[in-house]
């Protein structure tokens, strides 16, 4: 399961922050678990040369041996995710590769002050590619087609929208259907033997 | 791609300040989050920020609050405080109205208010709780969008008690026509699968039915599902190993739509996850990982191009064919490819392929071998996550050949290590590796000695401790003893006559300690001089008070004769009036003892430690305490468990607004189940402390490796001879791939020769590093860990200690309906009966239960009861014979006896059966009740079939129905050997039910100091309690309009005669002991009481070859249930 996904720039300050797991306060402290995590993970990323490998283990707060950080570092911004052993390390590599080119679909050619002024759109997006810690789709068109589903709905209650010229763009495709997946099933009917219940 | 993305993303930033960046910022930071991003931007220290943060919260605040504020400009004012949240100011006041917009807002300012809740809340915030309504709206919703919204919040986090309540909801979103809707609730009901599994257990089935879903989005969505499941119990679900490889199959042969390809290959993401999932079930079986070999072959042939993703599945490919089941071409492709991920230049295959490596290296040692020289340029690799897996794998590989050299490298590691995490985690590795493999005294103390300067005070305590306990207990040569202990003191005396000031706390604890028990053994070494030594750290600043305790706690075991005496004085002056009280303490220990001689021999002697403490770890001492206070009306100990889930089911009560009656019943089910469950657990664990000595993931399995230090003592006397020999034999079994250099120094590969000198040097690492492995993998080869290698040499301590834990054998649900099965289930427990025998006895459970519900609570049809008991006793007495256990158990024999023991008052009553319910090593637990005619007695047997007389037996009774109280003297009883202890207690119905049982727990102290205790239930139907209630027609008027509970059904009635209503009535009467009051025509009223004094009224009616039964009582319930009893008795007639 992914715990946590946090993406900071190279100075560290927090540009999107997704926690799929709560950490409570393990001491008495006034202080956010969850800002202490961030520091720490930005301790840990930023100190690693750019041609030292992806993977890091054992930060000590949201650590343990069980735990390991994914990261790619994209220029400014650096996109942590924050695993456990059941998620596969490159595989979790290639999908911030897709969520950041997902993201780069969506605003044309991203770039950190898309992710400032964009936030709550960034988190719309990766809800479509991670829901709850879960991996929902690691389809690009996929996750561009229901994002842009979300964005008629926005254009349809009065444009109001912060990013109008954005959704004129997207909305050029959108007669496409909801979703355009045509899925040709022929064999992948996978025969599963029904047996009485557990 | 990825270029594309850096190049703008590197252009870009220096556009902050300009502002001309496309039209959708511009007009975004006109806005006012733009302002306050921009107004962040521009200051230049955190306090200014804070500042500036703080007064935008006030306005926020201030704005939220304001009645007149619209949700759409909520929605922005929303955003705005999401972008403080982030960077850490709390901004708690807006949580309320984030949930107020996901309420109320349209479905655009939902969206925000969604996401803003999903943020700001975790799952057990209180606040919570007023979104279900939201959620439940909002799953109803037509728009698909809402719907989708709902889903995602939900799997983020929702209330864990409120899940009942949505669940039907998400359930049906299984079968939405959107293949969205449907993955995202498969993903949702995931969710609650972990966070609550029981309440999602009758829905497995659709699971499967997700797992066949026409779409693969959803298909794959439910693999999480099943990883997690499966995970947990593979045996549960080997039938749908063929599935999963044949899913695979069409996966990998590229029978997905195109829309799946990533980078052109087919959904490798679902790829790795049944990769994975298949690992899990073929791991210990062969059928299954036969099921897989082609599949697993075809995957590793066709992740050939070059990319990424590709690199993935074949890792996850090769982590599957070592784990299942091994068939050497797969393992030996599998090698080919980890050989492909350490040579690798790109270095996170680098760092996959030593992954891979440290997970196959025990089964397979020789692989290391064949990257030696790879593995030893990682130890220098610039990257110090490559270095630490490195070690990581050479840990694996220690022996103790070889532990010299690896444990220095780890040594060298840690002291260039600034990280906390490592540090902790290595420090124990080295110790665990000094204390297996120690090839003499000297690096043993040496290597201890660094892991406590360098580890310092962050590493875990138990590693001082386990060393200090393996000084002290010593080894069963007397003589290596004095010499391991002698080297500790001379090279601790030489350590602080140097600069103690720098070692960490720990150390000096330990060091004082050591040199407080064993400076005596070192004949020519003063004791003044070691006091003055240790005078001296107390004087040092940076000493904590808790060494100076230890420090003191030295000194008085060292002190003696005049220089003694008068440096000890010395520091007592000085400590005796310190603040710290235990420091004065000790101070005034030391200046008693250091005078008198012969006190201080008696209570200070020396090798004390060799000698077992007693420690009754049972505190058996207060049970004569606890019985009194018992007896006094103290409330019996409940365990720690039990609280917390009593405190669990009364908080699930709180639910029932919500909750959906099926799902509602299901999970108290198992919620009633669940103690048990955990204290089988807890009882477990309870043992393992001499198993596990350091949390699980340090521990390495190091299963074919010979042990010479730790737990098992130092086995120097005659390994040492083997092993050399055994050097000289592997040395040309290193490297079979250059057999020609077996004399020389082992591997070399030719194509790094770069400058002779550094390689050389590489090879003598390599040769050291890598010695003794073949000898290694010919043991593992045979399979089978070796047990042998495990000698418990060092004095046997380990078993009393385990035992003295506490054993705990619970019965849950035992009751008289199913004792068939409990007979079954205990059996199960004790001797582990072969499947074949269970297998009939299971076919016969159902029949069995079947028939006890009529013999139940009705005294007079004791024929099936006996029945029933013969065929359990002929069930017991098959599985004794295949157990072979030589304790005698609830067989019929036994069973008479426990009649006669019945007290002698009850002898002309009627009582049921006697049911046997539990037993364990030394104690059989019967009962039975006995129907009074003011009381229902519960008669208890505990007979105890072990030799030794039980001294305290604590029998307690608990029921959430019923009222327990104990008849006699106390509840406390003693059981001398083979003999029947008998209790007595009077239940009386505190909540009628149709069944009420009671639960009960016998614990006791076996005479060897082990605590028991045995659980069991007692199931006895309501019928038990009821007795007629003589009462006149006047008085059954007066009492009918009073009471206020009724309830009214038509049964059938039963027709033996001319006169329907009389026999019905005769039989109920016979069955259930009602009183019938008066027949008057068609219609008759009957009364009865349950005990203690809980009347009901009966009105019947004859109508229409129908009897409706009209049933009143003052008593919530007792009506339905009461009914429940006479449509059985009629039924059953």
């Amino acid at each position: 399961m992914i715990k946590a996904i946090l993406i900071f720039n190279n100075h560290g300050k927090p540009r999107l922050i997704r926690f799929y797991q709560y950490f409570p306060h393990v001491f008495l402290q006034t202080e956010d678990m969850q800002q202490q995590i961030i520091r720490e993970t930005f301790h840990l990323v930023s100190k690693r040369d750019d041609n030292v490998c992806n993977f890091l283990e054992g930060g000590s707060l949201i650590g343990g041996s069980d735990y390991k950080l994914i990261y790619r570092h994209y220029a400014t911004l650096y996109f942590v995710f924050c695993v456990d052993s059941s998620e596969s390390e490159l595989g979790i590599l290639d999908l911030i590769q897709v969520f950041v080119e997902t993201l780069d679909k969506c605003f044309e050619n991203v770039c950190e002050l898309d992710l400032i002024f964009h936030m709550d759109k960034v988190h719309y997006i990766l809800q479509e590619v991670v829901m709850g810690g879960m991996v929902l789709e690691t389809n690009m068109n996929e996750i561009v087609a229901q994002v842009e589903v979300q964005n008629r709905l926005e254009k349809s209650e009065g444009g109001f929208s912060a990013a109008p010229a954005r959704a004129v763009s997207a909305v050029k495709n959108m007669n496409l259907p909801e979703i355009p997946r045509n899925i040709n099933i022929g064999d992948i009917n996978i025969k599963v033997p029904s047996l009485s219940p557990f | 791609m990825s270029d594309v993305v850096e190049k703008t993303l590197t252009a870009l930033p220096s556009l902050l300040s300009l502002d001309s960046h496309s039209g959708s910022t511009k007009l975004s930071s006109s806005s006012k989050l733009g302002n306050l991003i921009r107004g962040i931007t521009e200051l230049t220290s955190k306090h200014e920020e804070e500042k500036l943060i703080q007064r935008e919260l006030a306005s926020i605040k201030e704005q939220v609050s304001s009645p007149n504020t619209s949700m759409r400009q909520m929605k922005e004012l929303m955003v705005r405080a999401i972008y403080c949240e982030m960077l850490g100011y709390e901004a708690s006041f807006s949580y309320i109205h984030a949930i107020k917009l996901a309420q109320q807002g349209t479905a655009l300012e939902k969206r925000v208010g969604y996401l803003a809740v999903s943020l700001f809340l975790n799952e057990s915030h209180e606040l919570l709780l007023l979104l279900v309504n939201t959620v439940l709206k909002d799953l109803q919703s037509t728009n698909l969008i809402e719907v989708c919204m709902a889903l995602t919040v939900v799997s983020q986090m929702f209330p864990k008690d409120m899940i009942p309540a949505i669940l039907p909801l998400v359930e049906e979103k299984l079968t939405h026509p959107k293949e969205i809707i449907r993955r995202k609730a498969v993903l949702a009901l995931y969710k609650f699968y972990l966070i609550a599994p029981n309440q999602v257990q009758h829905i497995h089935n659709k699971f499967r039915k997700a797992l066949c879903d026409k779409d693969p989005g959803v298909m794959t969505a439910s693999l999480h599902i099943y990883l997690q499941m499966i995970q947990e119990n593979p045996e549960g679900y080997k039938d749908l190993t063929a599935s999963f490889v044949t899913i695979l199959k069409q996966v990998v042969a590229g029978k997905l739509p195109m829309d799946f390809n990533y980078h052109s290959v087919p959904a490798p993401w679902l790829q790795i996850q049944l990769l994975r999932i298949l690992a899990f079930l073929g791991k210990n079986d062969q059928s299954s990982s036969e099921i897989m070999y082609d599949i697993l072959e075809e995957s590793l042939r066709r992740a050939e191009i070059n990319h990424n993703i590709t690199y993935a599945i074949l890792y996850e490919c090769v982590k599957c064919i070592y784990t299942i089941h091994p068939k050497s071409e797969l393992l030996e492709k599998a090698a080919k490819c980890i050989g492909n991920f350490v040579l690798s230049t790109k270095i996170n295959l680098k760092y996959l392929g030593l992954k891979a490596l440290t997970y196959v290296v025990q089964q397979d040692p020789k692989l290391a071998l064949q990257h030696q020289v790879t593995i030893i340029e990682c130890l220098d690799h610039p990257d110090l996550i490559i270095k630490r897996e490195t070690l990581e794998l050479l840990f694996r590989i220690t022996n103790a050949q070889n532990v010299a050299v690896i444990v220095e490298k780890m040594l060298e590691f840690l002291r260039g290590n600034k990280d906390d995490y490592t540090t902790i985690d290595l420090v124990g590795k080295v110790a665990e590796l000094a204390e297996k493999y120690a090839p003499n005294n000297e690096w043993f103390i040496e290597t201890m000695s660094t892991v406590f300067s360098v580890g310092g005070d962050t590493m875990q305590p138990d590693i001082p401790n386990s060393f200090l306990k393996l000084l002290s207990e010593g080894f069963d040569s007397v003589e290596e003893d004095r010499k391991l202990k002698l080297f500790a003191v001379d090279s601790y005396v030489s350590l602080l006559q140097g600069e103690p000031g720098k070692l960490p706390q720990r150390f000096l604890q330990v060091i004082s300690w050591v040199l407080g028990e064993y400076s005596y053994l070192r004949g020519e070494l003063d004791a003044a001089t070691v006091l003055r030594l240790l005078a001296k750290l107390l004087d040092t600043k940076s000493t904590s008070s808790e060494t100076k305790s230890w420090v003191l706690m030295a000194m008085t075991k060292v002190c003696e004769g005049g220089v003694g005496v008068s440096v000890a004085q010395e520091v007592c002056e000085t400590y005796s009036s310190s603040l710290d009280t235990a420091l004065r303490q000790r101070a005034q220990e030391l200046q008693h003892l250091s005078q008198d001689r012969d006190l201080r021999a008696k209570v200070l002697p020396r090798e004390a430690g060799s000698e077992p403490l007693e420690v009754d770890s049972s505190l058996s001492f207060l049970d004569g305490f606890v019985s009194e206070a018992l007896a006094a009306g103290a409330a019996p100990y409940k365990p720690h468990h039990q609280r917390q889930e009593e405190l669990a089911q009364a908080k699930a009560l709180s639910m029932e607004p919500y909750g959906l009656p099926i799902s509602m019943s299901s999970c108290s089910i198992a919620d009633r189940q669940s103690p048990t469950l955990l204290s089988v657990s807890s009882g477990l664990s309870g043992d393992s402390p001499s198993l596990s000595q350091k949390g699980g993931s340090t521990t390495p399995k190091l299963d074919g490796v010979k042990r010479v230090w730790g737990r098992q003592g130092y086995l120097v006397q005659t390994e040492p001879v083997e092993e050399s020999d055994l050097v000289e034999v592997t040395g040309p079994l290193q490297s079979p791939n250059q057999q020609a250099g077996a004399d020389g120094p082992p591997s070399q590969t030719p194509t790094l020769k770069p400058t002779p000198q550094p390689e050389q040097e590489k090879q003598q690492l390599a040769s050291s590093l890598f010695v003794g492995l073949g000898s290694q993998s010919s043991l593992c080869l045979m399979g089978k860990p070796e047990a042998t290698t495990q000698r418990f040499r060092r004095k046997a301590k380990g078993p009393v200690l385990s035992s003295s834990t506490g054993e705990q054998i619970s019965n849950s649900s035992v009751s008289a309906s199913s004792m068939a099965n409990n007979l079954l289930c205990n059996d199960l427990l004790d001797s582990n009966i072969t499947s074949e025998t269970a297998a009939p006895s299971l076919e016969q459970t159902p029949q069995l239960s079947r028939d006890l519900p009529a013999a139940n609570g009705a005294c007079a049809v004791e024929s099936t009861d006996r029945d029933v008991k013969e065929n359990s006793a002929s069930l017991i007495g098959d599985n004794r014979l295949v157990a072979a256990d030589p304790a005698p158990r609830g067989d019929r024999g036994k069973l008479k006896d426990f009649s006669a023991h019945l007290p002698a008052e009850f002898s002309g009553l009627c009582h049921s059966d006697i049911s046997p319910l539990a037993s364990n090593q030394s104690l059989d637990v019967s009962a039975c009740h006995v129907q009074k005619e003011d009381s229902l007695v519960l008669v208890v047997f505990m007979y105890n079939s072990s030799d030794d007389a039980i001294p305290h037996i604590l029998l307690e009774l608990r029921s959430d129905e019923l009222e327990v109280s104990c008849e006699g003297d106390s509840p406390v009883e003693e059981a001398r050997s083979r003999s029947v202890a008998v209790c007595q207690y009077s239940l009386t119905v505190k909540k009628p039910s149709v069944h009420v049982e009671v639960a009960g727990t016998v614990s006791y102290q076996l005479p060897v100091g082990t605590s028991q205790s045995v659980q069991f239930s007692y199931k006895l139907p309501l019928t038990s309690f009821i007795r007629p209630l003589t009462v006149s027609t006047e008085e059954y008027g007066t009492m009918w309009l009073d009471f206020s509970h009724d309830t009214k059904q038509k049964l059938t009635p039963i027709c033996l005669g001319q006169e329907p209503l009389m026999d019905t009535l005769n039989v109920l009467k016979k069955k259930l002991k009602l009183h019938v009051v008066e027949i008057i025509g068609m219609e008759g009223i009957v009364a009865c009481r349950v005990l203690r004094d809980q009347p009901c009224l009966m009105h019947c009616r004859l109508h229409a070859g129908a009897l409706s039964v009209w049933l009143r009582s003052p008593v919530p319930d007792l009506p339905d249930c009461l009914m429940y009893h006479c449509q059985r008795a009629l039924q059953e007639h």
